[in-house]
């Protein structure tokens, strides 16, 4: 074992490191912050490196495990691991996340918080290769978390927007739901194979051992305790990525600024749902995996839907986010880690790369996010527009862009699935809407007039730079800073697809630890080239289609209703209010819980304390018996016989008073009366 | 050692009460008795060996011998955890009372006779002298309730007071009949014998009317009664959202801090060692009401209107995962090694929870406490806006905290929860996924605080309060401190009470 995996735990615990200073420097301190986020996050890409270096020559799984804390006579271990899927994933954070570091410095150059920015996007950048390169399911759960609190704190970055708060606590609580599944998994997993490392020696929990034990056992609903721990880790990747049900926090998470959409909401982050399952796949079996090619099949085809007919330059991006997402869980799911991860990495390079391009729109547009509004910018930004096309292209799939080798691949795999053909269907039917939907944006972006919106009129305050007035201007091409990152981007994003070839599968033999080969007889594999030949068509259909409605005849007013409102305006308003899901969930889930809560504290007042009250008051209120029949009948009787005493005292009184005459009187009488009865009773 | 920890704030209580005249001199005597206490309680913690099972630092003299009371005193991990505890909540208590002009000589004596009573509890292993420290921390808690709390503070006080003393009765009939049956007062003699299997037999002494088991399950629950009210368990914790929010919020953190732990001493010290086969026959009612302890004060968190009742919701809750992980543990007796694996983590799942809960509250509520001092008293959820632009290191330091009540990893309250899941899943699934329920709620309704308190625009009731001074932040920060020490390097509180914990599962075979 040689020394990078030994320090493996430096990669990520130098950004951290620059977080925790940055978080103590003061606001004026922005070069420095800046300085010590680039500067540590170009260590990890060097360091990176050197781990990709040592996983291209040990392609074999290489682990350092700690103890962390104990209980009773067990120890609860934490560790890290080196291969070539966590290689790949830090080679492709550290270096997109260094690109948008860079790029940040000119996007946020004007925010008053620049110095909080670089350190939650430092503590990201942490945590997620924290994630990376964990090798127990704890570490990497912990390093989760922390990425999920930093996607919160940098979605709610412009706080004072209450839009802004109420998606960062809209994404925190969405993931958390799933988290929540992940971590009975966890639990579940730990007490089952009683240990969260995955590997040990032997020992781990995705080792043959553990694996073939979990297989053994029938859980509730017949299912077998693998499948269930499997889907139950599932849900944490749902939550995350962003799939069906969970998806509704990401484009909502668009309310944060660009850089921080780009690293985290595209790139990275959202990513890493889609890299856990493959980091625990060999804990998925067939049942489980069954329902991730479904799910991400449904997400794939159901969020390329609603980017059709979304206005927002990001909310755009960010459906497609979603259903790019939901086909790395479908190549996960039908095809295996290699299918998903390829298009993992591409397109963390692609969706980086448009953005930034956004960002880079938005920047020279003062703000501006409504594509509606844009128009004609190819002439002002040609830089950013070079690129941009470069990733609408790789992202459509256009024939030998990045993206179309990694999307062919997940095409190709779901054809030859035996369970089902339907996800190959959404998949397909997704990739037309995707090259439809960013030919839509692309024509509004870039094509026709300058469209200069009447609100636009009145200056509006930017929430990057809320002193500043923003003034209407010609749009402007962002500096240097910006487009460097871009361009080197967009070389990616053109030739990255060529490590992944049929060809020269080069990426999919490293991930399984072989030498690849060149070999052009990989395209005569039966059907390969019909279905490359098929998808090529579609993605032609689809910018066709985009072409017909929206370039050929350029959209002149901002106003006007869009090509595909004005043939089918119902369809059309369902998709642009994103399906009803938000309301839906509102009236159903969130109203629940809000009974929930109001029967709670109902409760809490009228029969918890309501039994105490009731008792204290039936205790008072034997109180006022007692307190009653003291003083009316006890005290009133005491008092009433002393009266009576009294009274006869006050009669024999009234007799004895000393009169010597009062007294022969009464003996005269007395004696009188004795004659009387004497004499009476003798005669009778 | 022992014997001078808890008489030296006794002494220094009684010397507040009798000599401070001036708030100066008291807040000083008080910092300085609270501090030696935590340096000696701190001692005791690298004093103890943490693999000698059974207690260490007796003390043990005759007292009434004919009547089985002795002063008998010692500590174990859980002990000497629970003093360290008691100290560091007394320490925050007082350094936020230290500039609140309203709290005179008298409110600094009232803390250090709590702290005396609860350093009696934590410490006493004989019932009668444990039962006077555990009657005795009322009385000053009372009066700092009754006297500096809020408008509602009569009625909160004496609802707090007296429902505490008649969970204190059911306890002392309980230990009266065990007394009765058994001739011993002493809770090592007693848990010995429930661990030979002969309490429930000697009851039979007893000649009731009602047979030995039932009466032993009878005693069960009256001393049961005894710790869910000081606990609080649901439904007996309807004092405490009222006493929490009418207390002053110095006191509210000695409240939740140390006083609420009392309670699952309780259950660790007593009710476990003293009751585990009544215990274990009642652990469906017991497992539904440590859910219902997370589950519905989390949901009413949710819709108070009161910070301080938000947190105090927040409170029970917390400590339901640690009713959780006592009854999960008191679910399977028997020599089986994977449910003992089991059980440990539940029970150091406990440990450190108590531990991270009574660190996270009693800074929340001291946050509270600043916050009050700030805006004459204010608290409503909806009071605020905004307070991340105004008072930005505040915000900072408080939503840190609350991050680590919601179980954030990284900080001190994910360990525990972790290990408690962890242990309660094998050994009662359906309990422990209902509980997760509070997880989830937890996150609402924190996160909905931090939303209304620190987000939005700015109100502008508030545009010129005053961030942390730099003695307020100094004080502060080594609570937060510690909850990343916590967090990060949990093993500083587990590698002191595995001991303990083995004892335990090797005593609830």
């Amino acid at each position: 074992m040689t020394w990078i995996v030994n320090y493996l735990w430096l990669i990520p615990v130098l950004p951290m490191l620059a977080a925790g200073v940055c978080a103590l420097l003061k606001q004026p301190q922005r070069r420095l912050s800046a300085t010590l986020a680039i500067g540590s996050m170009s260590v990890s890409f060097v360091l990176a490196l050197i781990a990709f270096a040592e996983a291209l020559s040990h392609p074999a799984i290489q682990v350092a495990n700690i103890h962390w804390m104990q209980f009773g006579d067990q120890w609860v271990s934490l560790g890290w691991l080196l291969d070539p899927l966590a290689a790949v994933m830090l080679v492709m954070v550290t270096f997109v996340g260094l690109l948008i570091f860079i790029y940040s410095t000119g996007y946020m150059a004007h925010d008053p918080n620049f110095t909080r920015f670089f350190c939650f996007l430092s503590l990201f950048a942490g945590a997620m290769l924290g994630v990376v390169i964990a090798n127990s399911l704890l570490l990497l759960f912990m390093c989760w978390e922390v990425v999920g609190l930093t996607s919160y704190l940098l979605i709610g970055f412009w706080y004072h927007r209450p839009a802004a708060a109420a998606a960062a606590k809209k994404a925190f609580i969405t993931t958390r739901i799933g988290d929540l599944g992940l971590l009975i998994g966890m639990v579940w997993l730990y007490a089952q194979s009683g240990t969260l490392l995955f590997y040990d020696n032997g020992s781990g929990c995705l080792e043959q051992h553990a694996i073939s034990a979990l297989a053994a056992h029938i859980t509730i609903f017949g299912m077998v305790v693998s499948t269930a721990i499997g889907l139950l880790i599932f849900c944490g990747a749902v939550g995350k990525s962003g799939q069906l049900p969970l998806h509704v926090w990401l484009p909502d998470a668009m309310e944060g600024p660009t850089p921080v959409s780009a690293l985290i909401h595209a790139a990275t982050m959202v990513a890493a749902g889609v890299y856990l399952v493959a980091r625990v796949y060999p804990l998925m079996n067939a049942h489980a995996l069954e329902v991730v090619a479904w799910v991400g099949a449904t997400t794939a085809l159901f969020a390329a839907c609603i980017a059709v007919a979304q206005n927002d330059i990001k909310r755009i991006l960010a459906y497609s986010t979603v259903s790019q997402l939901g086909y790395m869980m479908l190549g996960l799911g039908v095809g295996g880690v290699a299918v998903g991860m390829f298009h993992l990495i591409t397109h963390a390079f692609f969706k980086a790369l448009l953005f930034l391009g956004a960002g880079s729109v938005i920047h020279g547009c003062t703000e501006e996010q409504d594509i509606r509004n844009m128009g004609g910018l190819r002439r002002f930004m040609p830089v950013t527009f070079a690129a941009y096309a470069a990733g609408t292209l790789a992202l459509c799939g256009f024939p030998l862009f990045a993206g179309f080798w990694s999307k062919d691949a997940i095409l190709h795999s779901a054809h030859g699935w035996g369970i089902s053909r339907g996800p190959f269907y959404f998949g397909a039917i997704g990739a037309l809407l995707t090259a439809f939907y960013m030919t839509r944006q692309v024509y509004y972006v870039f094509f026709g007039p300058r469209r200069v919106p009447e609100a636009q009129a009145e200056p509006v305050a930017s929430p990057r730079h809320p002193a500043e007035e923003s003034v209407i201007a010609d749009p402007h091409e962002s500096p240097r800073v910006m487009t460097t990152p871009l361009v080197i981007l967009a070389v990616f994003a053109a030739f990255l697809g060529f490590v992944g070839t049929p060809a020269w599968p080069w990426f999919q033999s490293f991930l399984a630890g072989q030498p690849a080969r060149f070999d052009i007889g990989g395209f005569s594999e039966p059907g390969l080239m019909a279905l490359m030949g098929v998808s090529s068509l579609i993605v032609f259909a689809g910018i066709g289609l985009g072409w017909w409605l929206y370039g050929c005849k350029p959209i002149v007013n901002a106003t006007d209703p869009d090509a595909l409102e004005r043939l089918a305006p119902g369809p059309f308003h369902a998709l642009a209010n994103r399906l009803y899901v938000d309301e839906i969930y509102e009236a159903t889930v969130i109203r629940l819980t809000r009974f929930a809560s109001a029967f709670s504290a109902w409760l809490d007042r009228w029969i918890f304390g309501g039994l105490v009250n009731l008792v204290a008051w039936i205790v008072t209120g034997f109180g006022w018996l007692d307190l009653g029949l003291d003083k009316y009948v006890v005290n009133g009787g005491f008092d009433m016989g002393c009266r009576e005493v009294s009274l006869f005292g006050r009669f024999f009184t009234r007799i004895q008073n000393g009169r010597v005459q009062n007294y022969l009187r009464v003996i005269a009488v007395a004696l009188v009366i004795l004659a009387i009865f004497l004499l009476w009773g003798h005669r009778g | 050692m022992i014997t001078a920890l808890t008489l030296l704030p006794l002494v220094g209580g009684l010397f507040i009460l009798g000599l401070c005249r001036t708030r100066d001199s008291a807040r000083l005597a008080a910092v300085t008795f609270a501090f030696l206490s935590l340096v000696l309680a701190v001692l005791l913690w690298f004093g103890l060996n943490p693999e000698t099972p059974g207690m260490q630092f007796e003390e043990l003299h005759a007292w009434a011998p004919s009547l089985g009371i002795a002063y008998h005193v010692g500590v174990d991990g859980l002990g000497v955890l629970m003093l360290v505890l008691s100290a560091l909540v007394v320490m925050m208590s007082l350094a936020a009372s230290w500039a609140n002009e309203k709290q005179g000589p008298v409110y600094f004596g009232l803390v250090l006779l709590l702290e005396a009573g609860l350093f009696g509890t934590f410490t006493a292993l004989n019932f009668v002298h444990w039962f006077i420290y555990w009657e005795l921390s009322l009385i000053p808690a009372f009066f700092l309730v009754r006297l500096w709390g809020g408008p509602g503070r009569a009625r909160a006080a004496t609802q707090f007071f007296l429902y505490t003393m008649v969970g204190s009765v059911g306890l002392l009939l309980a230990f009266l009949a065990l007394y009765l049956a058994t001739g011993k007062f002493d809770l090592v003699d007693l848990t010995q014998l429930a661990q030979a299997n002969q309490i429930v037999p000697s009851l039979a002494n007893l000649h009731l009317r009602i047979s030995a088991e039932c009466l032993g399950q009878w005693l069960f629950w009256a001393a049961f009664l005894g710790f869910a009210v000081k606990t609080p368990v649901v439904p007996f914790h309807t004092w405490l959202p009222a006493t929490y929010a009418e207390a002053p919020s110095e006191t509210t953190m000695l409240l939740t801090g140390a006083m609420s732990k009392m309670g699952i001493y309780g259950f660790l010290r007593i009710l476990l060692p003293i009751f585990p086969q009544q215990m274990q026959h009642a652990r469906t009612p017991l497992l539904w009401l440590a859910v219902a302890t997370i589950v519905l004060p989390a949901f009413a968190a949710w819709v108070q209107k009161d910070l301080k009742r938000t947190f105090a919701y927040s409170s029970i809750n917390h400590l339901g995962y640690c009713i959780l992980g006592v009854c999960a543990a008191a679910q399977f007796m028997g020599p089986q090694a994977e449910l003992g694996t089991e059980k440990a983590a539940a029970l150091t799942g406990v440990m450190l929870q108590v531990f991270s809960h009574a660190l996270t509250a009693a800074a929340i509520f001291w946050f509270i406490a600043l916050l009050g001092r700030r805006t004459g008293g204010q608290r409503g959820v909806d009071d605020f806006g905004g307070l991340r632009k105004v008072i930005p290191v505040f915000s900072g330091l408080m939503g840190i905290a609350i991050f680590a009540s919601l179980g954030l990893p990284g900080l001190n309250g994910f360990p525990g929860e972790f290990l408690i899941f962890k242990g309660a899943f094998p050994l009662a699934p359906w309990a422990t996924s209902l509980a997760v329920l509070g997880l989830l709620m937890t996150a609402i309704f924190l996160l909905t605080v931090i939303q209304k308190v620190f987000s939005g625009p700015v109100n502008p009731r508030w545009e010129a309060m005053a961030d942390l001074t730099t003695t307020e932040q100094l004080a502060v920060l080594p609570a937060i401190a510690l909850m990343f020490v916590l967090g990060l390097y949990p093993q500083v509180i587990t590698g002191m009470v595995h001991g303990t914990i083995l004892q335990w599962i090797g005593g609830l075979h």
